[in-house]
């Protein structure tokens, strides 16, 4: 009897925090969703009516699609700088053994758990050393540097599990080195490639801390004119970009889930 | 792994670009970080010494910000701790399609913007959001709660929004321990609850310590979350490095501030480190 109620009790308790974790996980995204369709003029949940009138608002804003194109043009930069530079670097780190390799992967891993904010402002301290003006280049440095952690995590671990008798197969039947990674090695990690591409992705085009240093006037970002305005004036266009952000992102992850099974590169 | 055939010793010099690049733009802006802390006068004048560190240790409201911003962090840390154990157990429970559901829900929010996560919560936690709506209509309270710009807010909105970071490697040790465990201990007469804190929790150890890692550190140095939710009463770490260095561009000061929290955060994520360490030499000597 006490074992049925101590079980009982556990899976109740259990099952009820994961049940508030998933409602509250999922449900402030539903919350800005629908409140994006929204025909009323203040931002109130539930709406009192629903139109697509602050989509339609968007077409006009010149502002905030302007902040578009540069987070967009500094996304795409700086990941394929990171593509690049991440995957060169978990090859040698992956073929390698010793502390200079466990090393250079602290080194280049440490950037997700240090202050971002902190090296933004160090950044910015060079930048200005150096001459450098704050431009779509120096936004992009600094998005790399905190972006390319992610390149490397899902690279090295998708390396972890290629088995090396497939390349010592392609080397023997006389593959050249440069042959057998473009025909064995790439081929099998590219969903690990495409899933850090992904993340740097959203962590580039999402980012606030490196780019308040690294921007100027010119050169907004999308976040930080979204976060301007949620801070100062509640413009009602803030909910139906967030919600074209939100769309796109679900759509863009389930593609990535169909293509590079992205979700087991997060664990 | 080309070695069984052809052992190339110089496969490690394909990290030579990004190792070049992160001496260039991470080390070297970070070294000049700890070298303009420094700096005695505001103007950089080159005349070297502790006068900002001094500057900061000695005023109570800088330690107060600190604690503040080390305290929320934890607190929010160990809401995400109790509300994500339960939902990464549960994802070791389910049918693996439910399970790739749970785990696709997981991880939804961490590619979502954190900007549009925590505009939802100004909906939510406002005077006249959801929350508000719903107490006062079941009488909860006859005025409505100050959730928005209170540091209960900021702590609910930061596990929210890095929870996570906690459950992913919570999933992937509880999935790593073996079934058979559970069982036994059952199987012995423990109950549901004594399985759980005497087999389970003290296995999942590597994976608590790895996600509380990452949920802290996100959560301290979390600006967009911290100013939106705090409001401009409530000042944390971040903010207060923004504001010397951009509004009232005193670079020794930010660079100084920066260096303390830095440190700061290091020497918890050590600590943790340390404890994990001890933990699995302690389990499995």
């Amino acid at each position: 009897m006490l074992r049925d109620w101590q079980t009982l009790s556990f899976n109740a308790v259990f099952g009820l925090l994961s049940l508030i974790s998933v409602i509250v996980l999922a449900g402030p995204t539903l919350v800005i969703l629908i409140l994006s369709f929204t025909g009323e003029e203040a931002l109130h949940f539930p709406p009192a009516s629903y139109s697509l009138r602050w989509y339609a608002a968007l077409i006009d804003a010149n502002e905030l699609q302007a902040a578009l194109w540069v987070s967009l043009k500094v996304a795409v930069i700086s990941v394929s700088a990171c593509v690049v530079l991440g995957v060169a670097a978990a090859l040698g780190i992956a073929r390698s053994e010793g502390t200079v390799a466990r090393g250079l992967e602290t080194l280049f891993l440490s950037p997700l758990i240090l202050p971002a904010l902190a090296f933004g402002f160090a950044a910015l301290m060079l930048f200005s050393i150096l001459g450098m003006r704050p431009s779509t280049l120096t936004l992009a440095i600094g998005h790399i540097v905190v972006c390319v952690p992610f390149v490397l995590r899902t690279t090295l671990a998708s390396l972890a599990q290629l088995d090396p008798a497939l390349l010592d197969a392609s080397r023997s039947l006389g593959a050249s080195r440069l042959h057998t990674f473009r025909t064995v090695t790439l081929p099998l990690i590219s969903p690990g490639v495409a899933s850090g591409a992904f993340i740097a992705f959203m962590a580039s085009f999402d980012n606030v801390p490196v780019s308040l240093f690294l921007q100027d006037a010119r050169t907004q970002v999308l976040p930080i004119y979204l976060w301007d305005i949620i801070q100062n004036q509640l413009d009602s266009r803030a909910a139906s970009a967030c919600g074209v952000i939100i769309i796109a992102t679900v759509l863009m992850m389930v593609l990535m889930e169909r293509v590079a099974g992205f979700s087991r590169f997060m664990k | 792994m080309a070695g069984a055939l052809d052992p190339k010793p110089r496969d490690w010099a394909l990290a030579l670009p990004l190792a070049a690049f992160f001496a260039l733009f991470f080390i070297a802006p970070l070294g000049l970080l700890v070298a303009i802390s420094f700096e005695t006068e505001r103007q950089m004048t080159g005349t070297l010494g502790l006068g900002q560190y001094a500057a900061f240790l000695s005023d109570g409201l800088n330690l107060a910000v600190l604690r503040d911003t080390l305290l929320v962090g934890a607190k929010a840390t160990l809401l995400c701790l109790l509300f994500g154990y339960p939902l990464a157990w549960l994802c070791t429970k389910v049918s693996a399609r439910w399970q790739a559901v749970l785990i696709f829900l997981v991880v939804l929010p961490i590619v979502t913007s954190v900007v549009v996560r925590t505009f939802a919560w100004i909906v939510i936690l406002g005077r006249h959001g959801i929350v508000n709506e719903t107490i006062l209509a079941l009488g909860l309270s006859a005025q409505p709660l100050k959730l928005l710009f209170s540091e209960t807010g900021v702590v609910i909105v930061l596990a929210q929004v890095q929870m996570p970071l906690m459950v992913l490697p919570l999933i992937t040790t509880l999935q790593r321990i073996d079934p058979n465990l559970e069982s036994a201990s059952r199987a012995l007469g423990a109950g549901a609850w004594r399985t759980f804190f005497k087999v389970t929790l003290p296995l999942s150890l590597p994976g608590i310590i790895a996600g509380t890692i990452l949920t802290y550190t996100a959560c301290v140095t979390a600006f967009v979350t911290q100013s939106l939710i705090g409001g401009s009463r409530l000042l944390f770490m971040p903010m207060m490095i923004f504001q010397q260095a951009m509004d009232l561009q005193n670079w020794p000061f930010a660079a100084a501030v920066s260096v303390i929290f830095m440190v700061s955060v290091l020497l918890i994520v050590a600590m943790l480190v340390a404890l994990s360490r001890s933990r699995a030499a302690r389990l499995y000597g």
